[in-house]
């Protein structure tokens, strides 16, 4: 193998694989990359038996062949050489190593074998769409803060990839929650998208995907069977298991019958929480909110360590409320509202309170109370 | 004060005919023995030793099943009665106990000594029990007073006496040296407290470390811990052993319930929480496999001990059958913060929180057998 490439386009391609390898790894081929050379593209390839990135660059390839190098110091080699540069990587099979050549910079890096390369089993997609960046990366970013991390409860590691009834007609839908708090955001349904069967795409993936995203414009093709998910632009492919289990009815968690309406400056409720929640004692982290015709005092008293309050003015016109949060809950879902007011939803004490952005049923996030 | 032969000694005062019979206090045929009386004992039956042992030593010992409530009654009458001698007891079991009588001459108007022989006779002319004392100027020789001549022991370690009676005895009997560590100080000849007294504070700390330091101040009879009824605890964990293995998952659930059940009321009784829920389980081939999850909020709840521990043993069901299996919390806090939270995806953990609070009043009010989950009884 052997093939020329310009430094951007490598760091680029190499960066985005490497990523998905683990730091610490017991099986060595698994730090590697699987460089394939072949026609006037080189794809790099990077796996952790669960998540497969496939990157591919544009270069000019003297001979087609394959090899895999560790994928951490190939990036790091190629992050140091000068912007602009040409590299060369060619292959000597026989004493097991690539060479990596640059202006006057020359490397020699230890290969294995492509065969022992575990390349994912490419499944059937019984659905396939495709969707705008910035669709996909709002369901997935404002629903992310939830995923639970408790392993007994595996199934809720992920988010809920899923096509569901809205508002107005079918939409793509996703679901996360740990069991304190739950994030439910909406899109517009995808055409294609409808018969598709709802998967838990995992954390680290949520995470890696997210790195596809960046560019507004960009159409992702999106891929779902029942074992698997995947994600691909023009030059990267990324294939994900799916976490095998059910994600629990959701619905019925979500109230319907909250009427206790407040509405509040998002930002400036996020700060005064986040003001009252320094006294609070580390184990607990509870604020207590108390409402009262237009008038919301936030207070916190921690026996051990202090206490504090602060009041804001804010739309509130029913019965007097007292009710308790976890202070980071708080800030989190606060912190998903960029556009207009927060709406809160209460109904008493004791039960869970709905959360959204204005009226927009877009994007609901129910939290659940602390006794305070 | 040691309580003699505690939970033998429970069960023959509650049941006469079992008197003049060595007993073994001990689960099924499988199980070892917790305590045995006196009688037992002589035979060579010792706390510990599985029961098909004790029963080929002892072959006429009548086994009986560990009734702990009768246990933990009589240690809190127990625990009564020291409570009038001082407010500064540290228990280190059901049986056992440290008390620090300093300054109390003066309250009672009798030295410790009159104190503690009046605490024996009333808890054996009250409770049918005996127990052994040992009164000296620390923790460590009173432990080792209190073992001299049981049962029914009553023994004074003075400061005067300390270096003479020590100096000859062997180091074995300080509490905390097992056989490994017994090991190594035989290895360079430190047997006696005698041996112990040759050697430099430096140089016992340079080979023992931490424990070396510890040896030299306890040979020459010192030791600084105070008693302290505010022991912090640590975990709180109870485990069974079976009477024959099984893999049956209903009995298994049934016996995560009850110690689930257990710790709960422990941790309830104590006004504690914990953050980390664990599961301990060992094979037919005596390996053990332990779980532990960290909560995000602490808890005291039985039901949610239960769950977690049932949600970590489904994960290794595959390795049944099993022994044992034990349930534990840790990383403690206060019960005041315990428990604040509610489970969006378990809307009814709130009404089982309240039942198992209404199972508790009604078993305060009327014994502990009053009302029992469905499951306790598998």
């Amino acid at each position: 193998m052997k093939f020329s490439i310009e430094r951007g386009a490598l760091l680029k391609a190499v960066a985005q694989a490497q990523s998905v390898v683990e730091r610490r790894n017991t099986i060595p081929i698994l730090a590697n990359v699987l460089i394939e050379a072949e026609g006037d593209s080189v794809q790099f390839r990077a796996t952790d038996l669960d998540i497969e990135v496939v990157d591919r660059a544009p270069a000019m390839v003297e001979k087609a062949g394959a090899t895999t190098v560790s994928a951490m110091t190939l990036n790091e080699i190629v992050r140091k050489l000068p912007d602009g540069a040409l590299v060369t990587l060619s292959d000597n099979a026989q004493v097991g190593r690539l060479s990596i050549e640059a202006g006057r910079s020359n490397f020699e890096l230890a290969t294995l074998p492509r065969e022992d390369f575990p390349v994912m089993a490419s499944s059937e997609y019984a659905t396939n769409f495709s969707a705008p960046a910035a669709v996909l990366r709002r369901l997935f970013d404002k629903a992310k803060f939830a995923i639970s991390t408790e392993e007994t409860r595996y199934y809720l590691n992920g988010v809920y990839l899923h096509v569901a009834d809205g508002e107005s007609g079918k939409v793509l839908r996703c679901v996360a929650t740990d069991g304190h708090r739950l994030a439910r955001i909406d899109a517009l349904l995808p055409e294609g998208a409808e018969g598709m069967a709802g998967v838990i795409v995992p954390r680290k993936t949520v995470g890696e995907m997210r790195k596809l995203l960046e560019d507004d414009e960009m159409q992702i093709a999106v891929s779902v069977s029942e074992t698997k998910v995947r994600f691909a632009t023009p030059d990267i492919t990324m294939t994900s298991k799916v976490i095998d289990g059910t994600f629990p009815d959701y619905t019925r968690v979500i109230p319907q019958g909250n009427t206790r309406r407040l509405e509040v400056d998002a930002s400036e409720f996020a700060r005064a929480v986040d003001r009252v929640a320094t006294v609070s004692s580390e184990r607990s982290r509870a604020v207590k909110l108390s409402l009262d015709e237009d008038r919301l005092i936030l207070s916190v008293n921690a026996p051990d360590s202090g206490a504090a309050e602060e009041e804001l003015a804010v739309a509130y016109a029913d019965e007097k409320l007292e009710i308790g949060f976890n202070a980071k809950y708080l800030l989190e879902i606060a912190s998903q509202v960029d556009r207009e007011n927060a709406v809160f939803l209460f109904n008493s004490s004791g039960d869970p309170t709905l959360m959204r952005e204005g009226d927009d049923m877009s994007a609901v996030y129910v939290v659940m109370p602390m006794r305070v | 004060m040691d309580c003699d032969a505690f939970f033998a000694s429970v069960e023959k005062r509650d049941n006469p005919e079992l008197a003049d019979k060595p007993v073994i206090v001990g689960g099924g045929k499988r199980g070892v023995v917790s305590t045995c009386c006196y009688l037992a004992r002589i035979k060579g039956v010792r706390s510990a030793m599985p029961m098909f042992q004790a029963l080929k030593l002892c072959p006429d010992a009548v086994v009986v099943k560990p009734r702990f409530e009768a246990y933990v009654a009589a240690s809190k009458a127990i625990r009564a009665m020291m409570d009038e001698l001082t407010p500064v007891v540290e228990p280190l079991s059901l049986d056992e106990a440290f008390m620090d009588l300093t300054g109390t001459q003066r309250l009672h108007g009798a030295p410790p000594a009159v104190m503690l022989a009046r605490l024996t006779r009333r808890m054996k002319d009250e409770l049918g029990l005996t127990g052994s004392i040992g009164l000296s100027h620390n923790k460590f020789l009173a432990k080792v007073a209190s073992d001299l001549d049981k049962p029914r022991g009553f023994s004074v370690i003075g400061k005067a006496e300390t270096q003479d009676f020590l100096r000859p005895r062997s180091v074995r009997m300080i509490w905390g040296i097992g056989p490994a560590a017994q090991e190594s100080l035989d290895r360079v000849g430190i047997r006696t407290f005698e041996d112990l007294l040759r050697w430099d504070q430096a140089d016992l700390v340079a080979r023992f470390g931490g424990m070396g330091d510890r040896l030299w101040h306890l040979a020459r009879g010192q030791d600084a811990r105070r008693v302290s009824n505010r022991t912090p605890v640590k975990g709180l964990s109870n485990e069974t052993t079976f009477g024959e293995d099984t893999s049956d998952p209903d009995i298994l659930d049934g016996h995560i319930w009850r110690m689930a059940e257990k710790v709960s009321g422990r941790a309830k009784a104590k006004d504690l929480a914990g953050r980390v829920v664990t599961l301990k389980l060992k094979r037919s081939n005596h390996t053990l496999v332990s779980k532990r999850h960290s909560l995000r909020h602490p808890t005291q709840v039985a039901d949610t001990i239960y769950r977690v521990a049932r949600g970590m043993f489904d994960t290794v069901a595959g390795q049944a059958p099993f022994r044992l299996v034990g349930v534990g919390i840790s990383d403690l806090t206060g019960a005041d913060i315990a428990d604040l939270e509610g489970d969006l995806l378990d809307p009814d953990a709130g009404k089982r929180a309240k039942a198992e609070k209404a199972t508790d009043a009604i078993r305060a009010r009327f014994g502990a057998d009053a009302i029992i989950k469905g499951r306790a009884l598998r």
